[in-house]
């Protein structure tokens, strides 16, 4: 066991009835680090996160967070981990702060800190005013938030966060990755699962790739970006007759021969050094007009139909698992 | 020793939280209060005239029996909150805490220990205004109090495991209703059990409800007890352990559904 992993699943296979949920799977997450587990819906996320969380025992393979083995030391590791889930799994009948102060005595925290601690996190997530109010009275971005403060009350090191955005408006989720962020730059490691491509790129450190119970790619966004072959440079034409005489004009300076895709013009490139000045140069001397040109990297949408074969978002049912009803 | 503490800490936390809900939710507060009272006063009045309890008027009669069918219906409360908590995916939470394992199902049951007392307490008054009255020592009284409330909590657990087992909030509550309810009136609670028909009574002479209702009967009217009342503790006793024993394993591998 090497202490600087956080996260260390090996081999990890489950299986719900005749569905085969996780088939093998390996995770390395180093110390105050994080890791995207990324996916379409029915992939293993979730249960991958139940297994590491204690709440499923995996039919095979071992597991250890914060050095605590999942199975046999299951009772400690609980008091170190906080699970923040996609169904903001808070009381609707009790007030934010009554919500807070029943995580906290239920972790075991010393006399009075429970509710110092509710006090603490209110305000750090602005639920402030809406402290002594009854949850059922929130709004989905206010429960995201109370759920996620729950699961920081007793200061656990690795974090553990299922789909945390889900369903939430572009206001509340860019306020929840700001709080994640924190979370992070303080030393706490976190797993985070989520089948938005944007929000893997943003918080992860590393990202690993999960479709049908396996592991298919590992490593940073850009690694995986590179994967498909790097840059990209976009032309839109002024007339689009011209692109026979485009593609000719720009073959020579590209990695592979252009493409025209929807009336755009994708040249894929070496580096980026001198490129677009050769580009434009080049239509320029054979009399093209250009109306538009951008470099693009690959998205990670690009990276994960590649990789799948289908888009994050298109697939969709689950086993028995818990993604697949809402 | 640790262990013991926080089993019970957690479990007194948990119970307050289930206790906080009610007067934050007056519907609930309607179905172990108002509910009841509607019962004894349909039985009382409607069924009364027609049902003949030799030795005793119908009130007298009616009232142990139906303060026992209460108390058994009481954990519907625990069934319908513990499957709205695995619905959330608040059980989730409570299990990925360090919490002890029976804190979530021993809270819930020790809470409605509280709202069965509230409803034994409505439905007394009630019926003593349509005319019941203890013909009995007061230690037999408040034992038979205490045999009602230990009666409940035994149903909590039964309650405990089918709302842990009901694949929804609804079919839990029907469940409960269904397996029980036949039960309940298949007893002595109602009518005399020699009024029934020959393989009815015989089911009924058996029944854990008749059992019960007998050694309330004794408890409150003073009429001969047999070893009613001890086997009435016995039964609640054993319904308690084995529906703890079920639903806390059941509570240990429950998952979102």
């Amino acid at each position: 066991m090497d202490a600087e992993f956080a996260i260390e699943a090996e081999g990890l296979r489950k299986s719900y009835e005749d569905v085969l949920a996780l088939d093998g799977v390996d995770l390395r997450v180093p110390a105050g680090t994080v890791l995207g587990l990324l996916g379409p819906n029915g992939a293993g996320k979730t249960t991958a996160v139940r297994i590491l969380t204690t709440l499923l025992p995996p039919d095979g393979g071992s597991a250890r967070v914060a050095g605590l083995d999942v199975v046999r030391q299951a009772s400690r590791l609980r008091s170190k981990i906080g699970l923040a889930g996609q169904y903001a799994a808070v009381d609707e009948n009790l007030t934010g702060a009554e919500n807070l102060e029943m995580v906290g005595r239920l972790y075991h925290l010393p006399k009075g800190e429970p509710r110092a601690r509710a006090a603490e996190l209110l305000e750090r997530f602005d639920l402030s005013d809406a402290a002594d109010r009854l949850v059922r009275t929130y709004s989905g971005g206010m429960r995201r938030r109370l759920d996620l403060a729950a699961a920081l009350v007793a200061h656990p090191p690795v974090l553990f966060l299922d789909e945390p955005t889900t369903g939430l408006d572009p206001r509340s989720r860019l306020s929840l990755w700001e709080t994640i962020e924190d979370r992070v730059a303080d030393g706490t490691t976190v797993l985070l699962t989520t089948q938005y491509l944007d929000e893997a790129d943003r918080l992860a450190d590393r990202i690993a790739v999960i479709d049908r119970g396996h592991v298919i790619a590992e490593g940073s966004s850009d690694q995986l970006k590179d994967q498909l072959g790097g840059e990209r440079l976009d032309v839109t034409l002024e007339d689009d007759a011209d692109a026979e005489a485009a593609i000719a004009a720009l073959e020579p300076i590209a990695a592979e021969r252009p493409t025209l895709v929807d009336g755009v013009l994708q040249m894929p490139i070496q580096q980026r050094k001198g490129t677009i000045r050769a580009a434009v140069l080049r239509l320029n001397d054979a009399n093209i007009g250009i109306e538009d040109m951008a470099t693009r990297r690959p998205s990670l949408d690009d990276v994960f139909l590649t990789l799948t074969g289908h888009t994050a978002e298109a697939v969709d049912g689950d086993g028995p698992g818990p993604e697949g009803e809402r | 020793m640790n262990d013991f503490r926080y089993a019970v800490s957690d479990a007194l936390v948990l119970a307050k939280r289930s206790l906080m809900r009610i007067p934050r939710a007056p519907d609930l507060l309607i179905s172990f209060t108002g509910q009841p009272v509607m019962f004894v006063l349909l039985f009382a009045y409607v069924f009364g005239g027609a049902i003949s309890t030799p030795g005793y008027s119908y009130i007298d009669f009616l009232m142990p029996g139906i303060i026992v069918q209460t108390m058994s219906f009481g954990g519907f409360i625990t069934a319908v909150g513990l499957s709205e908590d695995l619905k959330k995916g608040l059980i989730d939470r409570f299990r990925s805490l360090p919490m002890s394992r029976s804190a979530v199902l021993a809270g819930r049951t020790l809470a409605d220990v509280v709202t069965n007392s509230i409803s034994i307490t409505v439905m007394l008054v009630v019926g003593v205004i349509a005319g019941f009255s203890f013909d009995a020592p007061l230690l037999h009284i408040v034992a038979g109090i205490l045999l009602l409330l230990l009666f409940g909590y035994a149903f909590s657990w039964v309650f405990a495991f089918v709302g842990l087992t009901a694949s929804s909030t609804e079919s839990a509550q029907s469940l409960g209703f269904m397996f029980i309810f036949p039960l309940t009136f298949v007893s002595s609670a109602f009518v005399p059990v020699e009024s029934m028909p020959g393989a009815l009574q015989t089911f009924a002479e058996v029944n854990p409800f008749t059992i019960v209702v007998d050694a309330m009967r004794s408890l409150f009217l003073g009429t001969p007890a047999g070893n009613n009342v001890w086997g009435a503790v016995a039964w609640s006793l054993g319904i308690a352990i084995v529906f703890a024993f079920l639903s806390v394993r059941r509570y240990k591998r429950a998952v979102v559904r």
